[in-house]
């Protein structure tokens, strides 16, 4: 009988190893065996010390993370993409699985049966010899590896400074390069196209002889001092300072403090007397120190993969566990967290236009909506967004919108691929009820405000704390603008989003003891996102549109901003403000515990300190719904 | 048309009877044990007295699971030819594809569902064509029970959109749930492509870890 599954099977494992090593017939008979799974976000396929399975697994799409767990923590050693291969170890050493596998993304796997593949494979050496380097070199994922070298390193977390620091410095290895005699014009025409900050002069034999630098030019030509059509040997800083290509980090480090110099030039024996094989520059060694703010912004401006933007999602990441392990004041933190998602963002925006191959149509701009919109996520959590684009004439309406749509696919898509989930609500710009046009914004916001219903209550939470993330800001402006006026004909939205805040349920009981959730996977935790988080979030932007305040969006500084306008209830705002800078690191510090996103606190974890801790926070909690209920008139 | 009325059950060839037989006993599995099995069919068009079955495919999810060796992929030899069909799954009249008559389709079709759950993307037109060819071989309706994946997405859906009444075609769901286009027309291909999402929107609908089979009925 025909078998059109197995032929597609067939047609994918065909290319990666060690499929690629057999005949097609008995791939053929592999192919009719393998089991199809689908894995959500985070869904195991096996743990740590599971009893091993009766197949292994090949990664169809998406991506499953490899994890080890060590003194409590689970640390990631490597993630397997599209034709990488994991769980096989365990079968063939016939012993329990020694690390754990989950989706890390959404992903679908083919299991391939063992015994059909052996049977199969019989005899062949080649695949033996495959399997026997494949461990041997402890690479669990020679594919992807193969193909680039930098990802399985990002993703070894790095406890210890030392050991990175005696690691072999990345250097690149394409070294633009000029003659002694080439004139200094020709050198920074050179350097310009290349878009880099130096070029090394070398002679006949490819030995380097000098180096030029953008402050040579800076202080030698651009002064004055001499004419650009003179060779660079005038100019040049020479002799140039060599190392050997496995120098490592603290080595180069050292040579560049001891001669105060930013660049070495790599050759084949490590002296000036051989051929250059690379540079190494200060910023080579900096990115690969790497966990500060400036340098990861760097890294983001010139990602042109998404791969290299996860990695650096990633390494944001520890950075945020090291900030709240030094204590470093909240505030800070969020900023600079939220800075990094939005140039993360940003690039990713940048990307997807290139990918587009034609350039948008008209103006756009790209809002993040919910806690990015707030600059309030610091930990991986859900995409919230909309896009906004210049009204067009109604016969190129269609044509527009599908540019638009199809732009924020291809953005959705990157943000979840480095880590970003999809919003179950569909809140983002990829769907069509939210990439509208300039007016049909303006109409939306005006319909929720003037006819308020149960979805408009729903939304606004989260369309109201709206950001520009790229593109036109005067289009944001203007939508804000629209919105204030709406709000002034009629202030139905917002007594219903008082009264809706009110019924939130209280975190406290009747005993003073702390709600718990009844049902679901988390029965028994703290949903402190649900029952803490949100009655201050939206009362403060409740409290912020009736004092037609824009542009500040984040709880913390709305909070702020309401005390100075309402010096009477200075203390109020300030407490209610201190409280979400208290939960948020809460839900902050479980959520790296757990590795989710911190919603859902299980008590028992908690001492009795910190449970007194949480419980303080609620006070103003209690306090502004007080208000809101005498401010908004609403009868319980 | 009187032979299906007097027709009585034991004149049902041996196969049948153990098919209907098979529905007596409840079993009431959990949901990860039960056997989902998600079909198409390509037709020579959409009207079920006329048109005809041209070929079916199917795939079993069982645990979340696609096993490709429990596959099902026919193709059927029919007198009725349109055509404007071939167009849209490219089965010719006289193909070099191996086919089978109805009555033996019908056999191999009904041995590989059993009395297990029959899901498919608007399963409503799928299960009256397949119903019409076993009345026509004078054999009864199918007794599974069925799931449809339009439906079901809509269910999956945010409650806030969930009053929009749109009829999700089966390239929809490809391009919500980001479902790659393989084969798309074929009976088999199809099929693939449905089990996926069949998975998908489960997957979805079972966030809390405890969806049972009636949930889903």
């Amino acid at each position: 009988m025909k078998n059109s599954i197995a032929e597609r099977v067939f047609d994918f494992i065909k290319v990666f190893p060690p499929f690629s090593l057999l005949s097609n017939e008995k791939l053929k008979i592999i192919s009719e065996e393998v089991k199809i799974i689908y894995l959500e976000k985070g869904k195991t396929v096996f743990k740590e010390n599971d009893m091993f399975h009766d197949c292994f697994y090949i990664v169809r799409n998406g991506a499953v993370g490899l994890f080890r767990t060590k003194q409590n923590q689970k640390e990631m050693i490597d993630i397997c993409d599209g034709g990488d291969i994991f769980g096989l170890r365990a079968l063939l050493a016939q012993e329990n699985y020694t690390l754990e596998a989950s989706a890390n993304e959404e992903a679908i796997i083919y299991g391939i049966p063992i015994d059909v593949f052996q049977s199969a494979s019989e005899n062949s050496k080649k695949i033996n010899k495959y399997l026997i380097t494949t461990f041997a070199s402890n690479a669990f994922a020679p594919y992807t590896r193969e193909q680039s070298d930098e990802i399985f390193d990002d993703y070894i977390p790095k406890d210890n400074y030392d050991i990175e620091n005696l690691q072999a410095a990345k250097y690149t290895k394409k070294t633009i390069s000029c003659s002694p005699e080439t004139s200094v014009k020709n050198a920074a025409i050179k350097m310009s196209k290349h878009g880099i900050g130096c070029i090394v002069i070398v002679n006949k034999e490819n030995f380097p002889i000098g180096i030029i630098t953008n402050s040579d030019l800076k202080n030698n030509i651009a002064t004055g001092k001499f004419s650009i059509d003179i060779p660079v040997k005038e100019i040049m800083s020479s002799p140039v300072k060599s190392c050997k290509k496995n120098i490592t980090v603290t080595e180069a480090q050292l040579q560049f403090i001891k001669f105060n110099i930013e660049h070495l030039c790599v050759t084949k024996d490590g002296t000036n007397h051989s051929p250059l094989i690379g540079i190494l520059t200060h910023h080579d060694i900096v990115l690969s120190i790497g966990n500060n703010p400036s340098v990861l912004l760097k890294e983001i401006k010139r990602a042109k993969r998404t791969k290299s933007l996860r990695s650096v999602r990633g390494k944001a990441h520890k950075l945020l566990q090291s900030y709240l392990d030094q204590n470093i004041p909240l505030r800070h933190i969020v900023k600079i967290i939220s800075e990094i998602n939005d140039a993360i963002t940003y690039r990713v925006i940048e990307n997807a236009i290139i990918k587009m191959h034609t350039a948008p149509p008209v103006g756009f701009a790209y809002m993040a909506l919910g806690s990015q919109g707030r600059k309030e996520q610091l930990l991986y959590s859900d995409q919230d967004s909309a896009l906004i684009f210049e009204d067009v004439p109604e016969n190129l309406s269609e044509e527009t919108k599908a540019y638009f749509l199809k732009l924020s696919g291809h953005i959705t898509k990157a943000l979840h691929k480095i880590g970003y989930e999809y919003c179950p609500a569909e809140m983002m710009a990829s769907n069509p009820e939210w990439c509208l046009s300039r007016s049909e914004w303006k109409e939306q916001f005006r319909s929720w405000i003037l006819h308020p219903d149960e979805k408009a209550i729903l939304l606004s939470s989260i369309f109201f704390d709206f950001t520009r993330i790229y593109g036109d800001q005067s289009m944001i402006d203007d939508l804000s603008n629209s919105i204030f006026e709406s709000l002034d004909q009629s202030s139905m939205l917002l007594s219903l989003l008082a009264k809706d805040i009110l019924l939130s349920p209280p975190p406290l009981g009747f005993f003073k003891q702390l709600v718990l959730e009844k049902n679901g996977e988390y029965e028994d935790f703290f949903n402190v996102k649900r029952r803490a988080l949100m009655p201050l979030i939206d009362a403060a932007r409740l409290l912020i549109l009736t004092h037609n305040v824009k542009e500040i969006n984040n709880t913390a500084l709305r909070f702020e901003k309401l005390s100075e306008l309402e010096p009477e209830n200075k203390e109020l705002y300030d407490s209610c403000s201190y409280a979400f800078k208290a939960l948020l690191k809460f839900k902050t510090k479980q959520g790296l515990i757990n590795n989710d996103s911190g919603k859902f606190i299980n008590l028992e974890t908690l001492s009795k300190d910190e449970k007194l801790k949480l419980k303080r926070c609620f006070k103003p909690i209690r306090e502004i719904q007080e208000l809101l209920k005498f401010r908004f008139k609403v009868i319980s | 048309m009187f032979n299906n009325i007097f027709k009585s059950k034991k004149n049902y060839p041996e196969f049948f009877r153990t098919y209907l037989d098979s529905f007596k006993k409840s079993k009431n599995l959990p949901l990860s044990e039960t056997r989902f099995i998600v079909f198409d069919t390509e037709t020579t068009g959409f009207d079920k007295n006329e048109d005809r079955i041209l070929s079916i495919g199917a795939v079993s999810v069982v645990n979340n699971m696609i096993n490709v060796v429990d596959n099902f992929e026919l193709y059927i030899h029919q007198e009725i030819f349109k055509s404007e069909s071939v167009k849209i799954h490219g089965l010719l009249k006289k193909g070099n594809i191996e086919k089978v008559t109805e009555a033996e389709a019908i056999e191999l079709f009904i041995e590989f569902i059993k009395n297990d759950v029959l899901v498919g993307h608007h399963v409503g037109f799928d299960i009256n064509m397949v119903d019409q060819m076993l009345l026509r071989n004078n054999l009864g309706k199918l007794k599974n029970e069925c799931l449809d994946t339009g439906l079901l997405f809509k269910q999956s859906k945010h409650i806030v959109y969930q009053q929009n009444l749109k009829n999700y075609t089966l390239d929809d769901l490809c391009e919500e749930l980001k479902i790659e286009k393989v084969d798309r027309h074929t009976a088999t291909g199809d099929a693939l492509i449905t089990a996926i999402a069949f998975q998908k929107i489960v997957a979805r609908l079972d966030k809390k870890n405890n969806l049972k089979l009636k949930d889903l009925l």
